[in-house]
């Protein structure tokens, strides 16, 4: 089977707060032959603190980034994290004025051509390694797993830039996830803020918008929160606790990464998956929809006979 | 030859950046000019006049005048020249306006190009000769495309004007979006009482035939002497069979096709009469739905029906029609507002367009005028209206505003309370345009003696939540966030061009925009006019409109019908092609390249030769560039006129 190659950029969160979602990326890659190559000698974005400042210090820094992976030669740079996917995409976009991209370029020791796509992990999985493979890999079926798909606010928007599914109703991770045999609920609030980096400078700001994201899924009925973006998985799982104080309810949501859920369905070894990094562990989940499963099997065994 | 040059002002328009007196200087060192004058504005009475005393006084044998577009003011300045008593051929005119001052700001360069253009003109002046229009025969008869409002407007006025009107509908019934309306602003009065009796008119008019399940398939000729080829859509019953009882539609097993007329809320039965009202009142069948069709067994609707109309094995039909004049009248379509993630996408049961609403106000829609949730048929206490769904959005390609919602939302506003006395509606807008004659009056009861509350700012989301819809939304004049629990939300959906727009556009030969809909010919002054003589426009098909609007601009095409018809005979532009006999050797390539077929192969003396059909003829030229022989010649743009003006620009 014809696999697929890309450079492959883990951002800074990746190797901190979401060790877990890049292991996971990583494994998941692998088991549906997708080639990461890891961006030599990568550096900062430039994602939040610099486009705050200045766009062409913050272009620069992606900018180095993109010209390391056109000096590997390749195509398209994949990353798992949105904020690192918008300022890669932003700053590609702004390059496109030769103005921009000389003012840039003059801040950089190599030159960035600016050709290189940079696209989402949910992006290539969905439209290059596409939904009949996953279908077809799958190992254990999400079967009888309430899963409330989150996207993030930044994951396709602006969508002149992401130019990647719908930018109000993004479908992408949902049919991923019912390709996995989940059972998908239609999440209203999919692409709505979870309180992004306010996380320090106003926790009620966060605690307000988390605890709507985290009620609307109870009210749905999710056993888990499935998300594609490291900030809003801390702010939906570590503030939990804080979430729960703003309003009153107590809740115990499992928030995990789809990338961890694919890994599951797939048959990754547990200990590639890092379900032990989350605060709420989704062991319950996990047990009740097996206990479904064999539930299930057993009825489907008892009507047989 | 003595030339005359009149280099005009246009006020500021042209001497703003060219120095016209000095064009006029220039030009009378052109060979044969023997008069050259500046004039402020040429198109003006003393304008006109002092062409005319020039003419006169200095026995000129043509005229070149310099100043804007001549699709703007050839005609008047050919009807100067023919008043001074010139033939109206001889003149010529240079485009000093739109092709010099308007886009370049050099004065010198301006200048030159202007006397160039000018050398240019005076050059194919000098060849030119006078040419006499052939008058030819009209057929009295206008085909009307479209049987919403505005062509029930246009067929019924020239029908009393004494004139043969064929309508073609696409649907089976006319009436169009009108009929589908409960009431109508700003008077509030009932829209399929107004309606129904010009629907009836049209049926009973002796001057009318109606072709309704019918569409234009093919376009030939040309002013006074059109061929259409209509298509009668294959309805599976026979029509003058069909007497409209609707014993097949209660019958009918099948339960599942669109209703259209009620804009698909809930199913119609595979064999309709779209409404009660329809003109003609006869049955279609949906062959996608049909189980005769689908499955080849039921044949219920022809067991039942008293008059032995229905026949499975109808064909489409072709059939031609002579007219000598065309009304396109086609019509909109309405936003699909599944474009609008935020709003739901479509996926929301009780997120309906506004004229879904309307059937649900109408007592003769689905629910026979009690408002009732589609999901669960409760009626609903809080109703949001959503304005500008599809209008004024770039984001969307729906930049323009398509000017009736702010008033159907205003009169849906007060038909809520008027049929849920209990009810709170809310009305996010951006801004509320009411300009028609009691609009904005109309506007402000809905306001102050409705209660609608009026929120300026756009809904960011719809969210379901308990079984109701959390409808988020910015109070921009409040400057604050604001959240409504909605039982129900109606989308102020915009208009679009109706579906096939520009495909009739291009049988038609008229112009249409980047969105579909027919251009006119001038904006201001020639607006239910287009390009090809002959063709008229009326209603939304031109762009959107209201019912007043609608009706005034059927009314302005059949005038110009009318007008049209009234003349004897028609003019044909002497401005055709040729044929040297002497040199054509009869290969007839000309005869396949003529895009209008307005050239044949005749016998000439035993030998094979071309001849231009001087009606159809529309002086294209490109006969003229095809023929390797050089022997058909473009009157007016000969051969020789396009080299003299190539030379003349190419002098120094």
């Amino acid at each position: 089977m014809r696999g697929h190659s890309f450079a492959y950029y883990p951002g800074c969160s990746g190797l901190g707060t979401s060790m877990e979602y890049d292991s996971s990326t990583r494994a998941v890659c692998k088991a549906l032959f997708v080639e990461l190559h890891d961006v030599p000698d990568w550096s900062c974005c430039g994602s939040s603190p610099a486009h705050t400042v200045d766009h062409v210090l913050s272009a620069a820094l992606s900018a180095r980034n993109l010209a390391k992976v056109e000096s590997t030669g390749r195509e398209t740079v994949i990353t798992p994290c949105p904020s690192c996917l918008t300022n890669l995409r932003t700053a590609g976009h702004r390059m496109e004025k030769p103005e921009f991209r000389a003012r840039v370029n003059s801040l950089l020791d190599t030159p960035c051509k600016g050709d290189v796509q940079a696209k989402s992990v949910l992006q290539i999985l969905f439209e290059d390694v596409g939904l009949e493979m996953i279908a077809a890999s799958v190992q254990k079926p999400l079967k009888g797993l309430k899963v409330a798909p989150y996207y993030g606010c930044i994951m396709n928007r602006p969508p002149e830039i992401m130019q990647f599914d719908d930018h109000e109703n993004p479908m992408a991770m949902d049919r991923i996830l019912a390709a996995l045999g989940a059972e998908v609920v239609p999440f209203p609030l999919k692409v709505e803020c979870c309180g992004a980096s306010y996380g320090v400078a106003r926790k009620d700001v966060v605690a307000r918008l988390s605890s709507r994201l985290l009620d609307t899924a109870v009210s749905l009925g999710a056993d888990v929160m499935a998300t594609a973006c490291p900030l809003c998985q801390m702010n939906l799982d570590l503030r939990q606790e804080q979430a729960s104080q703003h309003s009153g309810r107590a809740y115990s949501m499992p928030v995990l990464y789809f990338t961890q859920l694919m890994g599951m369905a797939l048959g990754v070894a547990e200990a590639e998956l890092g379900f032990d990094k989350l605060c709420v562990s989704p062991a319950r989940a996990f047990e009740a929809m097996a206990a479904s499963t064999v539930a299930n099997k057993q009825t489907e065994r008892g009507s047989r006979v | 030859m003595k030339i005359g040059v009149f280099v005009c002002h246009c006020g500021s328009n042209i001497e703003g950046t060219v120095d016209t007196a000095a064009v006029a200087r220039a030009s009378m060192l052109f060979p044969e000019v023997s008069h050259a004058e500046d004039v402020m504005y040429s198109c003006s009475e003393p304008g006109q006049e002092a062409i005319i005393d020039a003419v006169r006084t200095h026995g000129l044998d043509g005229v070149v005048v310099a100043s804007c577009t001549p699709r703007m003011h050839e005609p008047t300045f050919r009807r100067a020249v023919e008043r001074a008593g010139l033939n109206r051929y001889m003149l010529e005119m240079a485009n000093i306006r739109e092709h010099v001052s308007w886009i370049g700001k050099d004065r010198t360069a301006n200048t030159n190009k202007a006397a160039d253009l000018v050398r240019i003109a005076v050059e194919k002046l000098r060849r030119n000769r006078p040419l006499t229009p052939k008058s030819f025969d009209i057929t009295r008869r206008v085909l009307v495309i479209g049987g919403g409002v505005a062509g029930i407007q246009a067929a019924l006025d020239c029908a009393d004007g004494g004139m043969e009107v064929v309508l073609v509908e696409r649907t089976s019934s006319i009436g169009g979006k009108m009929a589908k309306l409960d009431k109508t602003f700003p008077t509030v009065d009932c829209s399929s009482c107004i309606l129904g009796p010009k629907m009836v008119d049209v049926a009973q008019h002796p001057n009318i035939t109606l072709y309704a399940y019918a569409e234009v398939e093919e376009v030939a000729g040309y002013v006074g002497n059109f061929n259409v080829k209509i298509r009668k859509k294959a309805s599976y019953v026979d029509w003058v069979k069909c007497t409209g009882c609707g014993a097949c539609m209660e019958k009918c097993p099948s339960k599942k096709s669109l209703d259209r007329f009620n804009e698909s809320l809930g199913g119609a039965p595979a064999i309709n009469i779209p409404f009660p009202q329809a003109i003609p009142k006869k049955a279609v069948i949906d062959a996608g739905y049909c189980r005769q069709f689908i499955k080849g067994k039921c044949g219920v609707c022809a067991k039942i029906c008293p008059t032995g109309a229905i026949d499975y094995k109808m064909q489409d039909e072709v059939v031609e029609e002579k007219v000598g004049a065309i009304v396109a009248a086609t019509g909109f379509d309405l936003f699909d507002h599944s474009k609008y993630g935020e709003y739901g996408g479509g996926r929301y049961p009780d997120v309906i367009t506004a004229l879904q609403y309307e059937r649900l106000l109408s007592a003769s829609g689905p629910t026979g005028g009690h408002v009732k949730r589609p999901s669960d048929g409760k009626e609903p206490k809080t109703v949001v209206f959503i304005q500008c769904v599809g209008s004024r959005d770039k984001s969307v390609d729906r930049p323009y505003c398509s000017g009736f919602c702010c008033m159907y939302t205003a009169k849906q506003a007060i038909l809520t309370k008027d049929h849920i006395p209990d009810s709170q509606s809310y009305v996010f807008y951006m801004d509320i345009r009411a300009p028609g004659k009691m609009y904005d009056e109309f506007t402000r009861r809905a306001m102050e003696e409705y209660g609608a509350r009026y929120v300026r700012g756009r809904v960011s989301m719809i969210v379901p939540q308990n079984g109701k819809y959390l409808v988020r939304g910015a109070d921009t004049l409040m400057g604050s966030q604001l959240e409504v629990e909605a039982d129900l939300v109606v989308l102020a959906v915009g208009a679009e061009a109706a579906v096939g727009s520009p495909q009739l556009a291009e049988k038609l030969r008229i112009s249409y925009d980047k969105y579909g809909y027919f251009m006119e010919s001038h904006p201001k002054l020639r607006p239910v006019e287009t390009n090809t003589a002959g063709v008229y426009l009326a209603g939304c098909a031109q762009g959107p409109k209201d019912i007043p609007s609608s009706v005034a601009q059927g009314s302005a095409s059949a005038a110009k019908v009318l007008g049209l018809f009234s003349k004897q005979k028609l003019e044909s532009d002497p401005q055709i092609s040729q044929v040297n006999l002497q040199r054509c050797v009869g290969c007839g390539k000309c005869e396949t390249t003529c895009p209008f077929g307005a050239i044949h192969m005749i016998d000439f003396r035993g030998q094979e030769k071309a001849e231009v059909i001087e009606t159809v003829c529309q002086g294209c030229g490109i006969c003229a560039v095809t023929c390797p022989q050089g022997a058909i010649q473009l009157e007016h743009f000969t051969d020789n006129q396009i080299l003299a003006e190539v030379e003349a620009l190419c002098q120094f």
